[in-house]
């Protein structure tokens, strides 16, 4: 029996399915049997960072509705055989899906997989309620920016109110010049507003836009800093405590966030 | 139930007139004997007027009813009702009455979107983030950071306050009053408390110690009485 973890944001464009994309990756990795699951019905976006748009054949709506059955469905990585995904439908819209249609789906797939990870759509309304529905967890993600942190904040408030266990966060393209020039929200600021557990940063990296326009997941980079952390991430869900990556040479960040090693998902 | 079987007794005291009511009969009997006793004496208008206190004792008397007793009243040109006293209240004003004097405690963190409304006074154990609300009939405490939104005597008692660990709030409001965040980044303040300036008649915020010194009754029963 897997557990199903929904990634939120609230906000758009903070990196959401970039974050699936290279956790399902990181997780298949570490040799663990990974179902990625889009509900952005609509605006898919997840088969294509992954590069698994041609392979598409049904979609989570076609299970739903019961056109065809949820193995049918699944495409299978490029990559890793471990490590499938549940497409969202690019031509019907939210409303055809029902929070009980999905949670259905994800309770069918914890069966066969260890972890179920579930991009969830921008926003608060129907896209919001279904991804958030079969989650057992759920990982925040937000950027160093005043409004992403809002609606991150917003986002927790909701969960709150949901059966699901208390959310971690992650900080996502984080610029460390501008973090200590204090041009951006620093880590410690950010997780003190929100005040729920950090599950890991990651550093603004080019090699993020260039792997996702390749439809190769950056976690797949060995050597990209990106990669490390995402592939931390993954290590601190599976439960390692891996301490927090330093973001520069210096220690100064480093002893700063080290309360925060302790972490265990 | 009164001496001599009078239903309405007129006392003079210093303050003006004092209407002891029978609290025994029927109402209809009092508002009889009420309109015959006044009808009686002619007040000159040279007189000054005279402030009227009623007291219905035992008797309980809705708030048409109060309002007909005040009329009553006032059609003698030289009366004026002070006040009405009664012993007795509903249970429903008792209850009002008793969520207005007590102080809710809420342990949570108030989020973005997040509207926490309380009757009587806050007591917030946990911070209001940014875009978060909280609201009080009386005052608001936050053992927390507050950032959000705050407001304190919402049915207008304009002697309530806001108080925090740190403040940085985007909006404190007492009353019928509001201020707002500067619109340059500014630091909070650690201990401080907002409360409405009598002279300038707006929301300063000042030292915790500082406002206990001007809102001496800040936290008697009586100051809360009067919420809603």
């Amino acid at each position: 029996m897997g557990e199903a973890i929904v990634i939120t944001s609230g906000k758009g464009g903070v990196g959401k399915t970039t974050t699936t994309a290279n956790l399902g990756t990181a997780l298949a990795l570490q040799n663990k049997k990974v179902c990625l699951v889009d509900t952005d019905i609509g605006l898919r976006n997840l088969d294509v960072v992954m590069g698994l748009e041609n392979r598409i054949i049904y979609d989570i709506v076609d299970v739903v509705n019961e056109r065809c059955k949820t193995k049918q469905a699944l495409v299978t990585d490029k990559r890793f055989d471990c490590l499938h995904l549940l497409p969202a439908a690019q031509t019907s819209d939210k409303s055809e899906v029902t929070p009980e249609g999905i949670k259905e789906i994800v309770e069918e797939l914890k069966q066969d997989y260890d972890y179920i990870i579930i991009d969830c759509p921008a926003g608060i309304e129907q896209g919001y309620k279904n991804a958030v529905a079969g989650a057992d967890k759920a990982v925040v993600v937000t950027t160093p920016e005043k409004s992403s942190v809002r609606d991150a904040d917003r986002i927790i408030g909701l969960l709150e109110q949901e059966e699901i266990e208390a959310p971690k966060l992650i900080i996502n393209r984080i610029r460390n010049h501008m973090m200590k020039s204090g041009d951006m929200l620093d880590v410690d600021e950010i997780v003190s507003v929100l005040s729920i557990d950090l599950l890991g940063i990651v550093v603004d990296d080019d090699s993020v836009i260039t792997a996702s326009n390749s439809g190769e997941p950056v976690a797949m980079k060995p050597n990209s800093r990106a990669s490390i952390a995402y592939r931390n991430i993954a290590r601190r869900i599976l439960g390692e405590a891996v301490p927090l990556m330093n973001l520069d040479e210096d220690n100064g960040m480093f002893s700063k966030v080290k309360r925060f090693f302790g972490m265990r998902t | 139930m009164t001496a001599n079987d009078q239903k309405v007794l007129i006392k003079g005291t210093r303050d003006g007139l004092t209407l002891s009511l029978d609290d025994q009969c029927a109402y209809k009997e009092i508002l009889k004997e009420l309109q015959s006793k006044l009808s009686m004496k002619g007040i000159t208008d040279e007189e000054p007027m005279i402030h009227v206190t009623i007291q219905l004792g035992k008797r309980f008397v809705t708030k048409e009813q109060k309002e007909e007793l005040v009329d009553l009243i006032k059609e003698k040109q030289k009366l004026v009702v002070d006040r009405i006293e009664s012993d007795v209240i509903t249970k429903k004003e008792a209850f009002e009455w008793k969520e207005n004097t007590e102080i809710t405690p809420i342990a949570k963190t108030i989020r973005s979107g997040q509207l926490v409304e309380v009757r009587g006074d806050l007591l917030l154990i946990g911070d209001v983030n940014p875009g978060g609300s909280i609201s009080a009939t009386g005052n608001v405490y936050v053992l927390g950071s507050l950032k959000g939104v705050a407001h304190a005597g919402v049915e207008g008692d304009t002697e309530t306050v806001i108080a925090a660990s740190y403040m940085q709030p985007s909006q404190l409001r007492i009353a019928d009053q509001v201020s707002r965040a500067p619109d340059y980044e500014t630091e909070g303040v650690y201990m401080e408390c907002g409360f409405i300036d009598e002279q300038e008649g707006k929301i300063r915020i000042d030292r915790l110690q500082e406002v206990v010194k001007k809102k001496p009754d800040l936290a008697s029963f009586e100051r809360r009485m009067r919420n809603g």
